[in-house]
């Protein structure tokens, strides 16, 4: 069976004044059917930009996909037009971002911003609509549903909220769940609730996930596979337990042990990595990750290296094997 | 150095050894919430902060943590007498803040500082780095132009920045070394107590790594103490020699940072550290997670008894009813909870 979805080399460049922003440069990867994938990475490293480009949700100007394929259930996402993507936004492919507050509507219902994709998609009318709506909002964990589909978003609190995005991305039974930070603005116990409730229902209903977040925990709990970013491009792809027990790419080496652990009793210092994030107007020729990288070599400075096969199921753009040799000290 | 120290059982409640720098007592945060127009009267309490007693022994670093709304942010602020408290003491290095006027207070400010969370929005943008950074030393009133000029210089180098950079404005640099610009601003003064508020939440990753080695490195340097406030747990193990948890203005847990974390007692702070996962994908899995139901009531409407009954798995009448002591369950580890 062919993958659910398939993006080819895409290309995402932002043109602004400053210069041109690669935000995403050349990725490539699949998603199968069902499974949770996670993009990780730290701020500008373009894995919202990757996601919201599959729904070309890229505002024009400034922003534009340069080049790439995006190949989602027989359909060619770039060769669609603008009715043909409607249908696919909120229908087959959803979202939930970040912000609960700012993606709801303030002066609509929760019920009426969810019988919307109902009605217009699956051709509900209003009284199946509103039933189904309930059915959502229950299914989500949201007490007392038939009351609160009258309630405007400000009556709800943060988890509530996006437990409501959820109901909404789910009402008509994507095939693909695009998650952006869904829990980064909550309370850690809030989290749990609502990374429980979707981990749930997309086991219930099959439904893909790309999970899109900077946090380690949240991906080592929920994700299948993992793609790490760097600066607009895959840096290291593979299973989650390969990416966190055997790390091939010296970035993310650095990201998991930069992180303190909460189930280890440390004395000892962390170990930062070095620099600063790079300023993606101007990139550095060869790899990103150069001027930080322990690793380098002579070769990094001038060619990018290429993401290849370092292991089974294990890719890693790096010209160093990590496994081998210790890190040179940051200044040669 | 701070790590030395580190693991031994200490107290945390009101008993006062000889080496406490701050000692908060009974200390209680009520916002007042008003209605009308023109005339506002006051229909309410905001209970913020609910009678909490704690200590920080000089030297080390407290951990505050809880979620948003526990107050945690609010108590640190009071300390600094950023907020002028309802009632309660608070004791740093003898001397009872709460009572203390004018020139008085002023003299012990110049002692405690704070570090904030969002580097973007503590710093002026209009202001170099070097004003911003002598800013503390003119308000003190210390030292001359050019010894100020030095100290900025000195500081600069001490966070692990260029000191040339010191004309240049906040938006010139990342996140991380604007937080190095804030630790400089409060280290000018030489304090002894710093309140850090959520200092590297705001930064990514790679990030917080270095800025929490500065903070102990720094401490290490100066002999600093830290009230270290934080819901990151995981970053509080790291840096905290002691752990307190707050929740809905009420202090809910206190012990030794591993402690705390390998043998919580109370059933919040259980599902606290049960919520975070772990970034370890072989053990996150076969982890049993205690997921709380609900929400954080508002602290307008409290509940009665234990504050934290509503969404206790283990709760009973009586925690409905009666507020929890704050007790010594165990030396040096404190807990208010009856079913303990």
């Amino acid at each position: 069976m062919p993958p659910l979805l398939q993006i080819r080399d895409l290309k995402t460049y932002f043109y602004l004044e400053e210069g041109v922003v690669k935000a995403v440069d050349g990725i490539s990867y699949d998603v199968q059917a069902g499974e949770t994938l996670a993009l990780v990475g730290e701020s500008g490293c373009g894995k919202s930009v990757s996601a919201l480009s599959i729904l070309r949700l890229i505002p024009i100007p400034p922003g534009r996909i340069v080049s790439g394929e995006i190949l989602f259930d027989g359909d060619d996402i770039m060769k669609l037009n603008d009715d043909e993507l409607r249908k696919v936004r909120g229908n087959r492919i959803a979202m939930v971002f970040q912000e609960p507050m700012t993606s709801l509507n303030p002066v609509l219902t929760i019920g009426k911003q969810i019988t919307e994709a109902l009605e217009l998609h699956l051709r509900l009318d209003n009284n199946a609509a509103t039933a189904r709506a309930i059915q959502l909002l229950e299914m989500v964990g949201v007490a007392e549903a038939e009351r609160r589909i009258g309630d405007f978003p400000h009556q709800f609190s943060g988890g509530m909220r996006q437990r409501v995005m959820i109901a909404m991305a789910m009402a008509c039974n994507p095939r693909l769940l695009i998650a952006d930070e869904p829990t980064t603005a909550l309370d850690v116990t809030i989290q749990a609730q609502v990374l429980e409730v979707m981990a749930r229902l997309s086991r219930e209903f099959g439904t893909a996930v790309i999970i899109i977040t900077h946090n380690l925990g949240v991906v080592a709990r929920y994700a299948d596979r993992v793609n790490v970013m760097y600066a607009g491009k895959i840096i290291e792809s593979s299973t989650a337990e390969k990416v966190y027990g055997d790390p091939r790419h010296p970035y993310t080496l650095g990201l998991l042990n930069s992180v303190p652990k909460l189930h280890q009793a440390t004395g000892e210092k962390l170990m930062p990595i070095e620099g600063s994030p790079p300023d993606l107007v101007h990139l550095p020729p060869g790899c990103s990750f150069y001027p930080r990288c322990t690793f380098r070599i002579d070769r990094c400075k001038e060619e990018f290296p290429p993401l290849q096969l370092v292991a089974e199921h294990h890719y890693a753009a790096c010209w160093v094997d990590v496994t081998k040799g210790r890190p040179s000290s940051n200044g040669n | 150095m701070a790590t030395e120290t580190r693991g031994a059982p200490r107290t945390v409640g009101h008993a006062v050894s000889g080496d406490t720098l701050l000692d908060v007592r009974h200390l209680k945060m009520y916002f007042p919430v008003t209605a009308g127009f023109l005339i506002q009267r006051k229909i309410a309490d905001n209970k913020a902060v609910d009678d909490i007693s704690f200590s920080v022994n000089r030297g080390e670093t407290v951990g505050l943590v809880g979620e948003s709304g526990c107050g945690k942010s609010t108590t640190g602020r009071c300390i600094l007498q950023l907020y002028k408290s309802t009632d309660g003491q608070i004791i740093f290095d003898g001397v009872d803040l709460n009572t203390l006027r004018g020139n008085d207070l002023r003299r012990m400010r110049r002692r405690m500082q704070m570090i904030f969370q969002d580097p973007y929005a503590s710093l002026n943008p209009r202001m170099s780095i070097r004003d911003i950074i002598g800013e503390p030393l003119v308000i003190h009133k210390l030292g001359s132009g050019s010894e100020r000029r030095e100290r900025v210089a000195e500081l600069m180098r001490i966070v692990g920045l260029n000191p040339f950079y010191a004309s240049r404005f906040p938006h010139e640099f990342s996140g991380g070394q604007r937080q190095r610009i804030g630790v400089a601003r409060a280290l000018a003064v030489s304090p002894d107590f710093i309140v850090c508020d959520e200092p590297v939440s705001a930064l990514d990753v790679s990030i917080q790594a270095q800025i929490i080695n500065l903070l102990e490195e720094l401490q290490a340097q100066f002999g600093l103490t830290y009230l270290f406030i934080a819901h990151d747990l995981a970053v509080v193990r790291h840096i905290s020699d002691r752990v307190v948890v707050m929740y809905l203005g009420h202090l809910m847990e206190a012990a030794d940072r591993n402690e705390i974390y390998d043998n919580p007692l109370h059933p919040y702070t259980k599902a606290l550290l049960s919520a975070v996962p772990i970034p370890d994908p072989v053990l996150e899995r076969k982890r049993e997670r205690i997921i709380l139901t609900g929400e954080v009531p508002s602290s307008l409407r409290p509940p009665p008894g234990c504050v934290f009954h509503t969404r206790c798995p283990i709760a009973i009448d009586e925690c409905r009813q009666v507020i929890p002591e704050w007790r010594e369950a165990e030396p040096g580890h404190w807990v208010a909870c009856h079913r303990v």
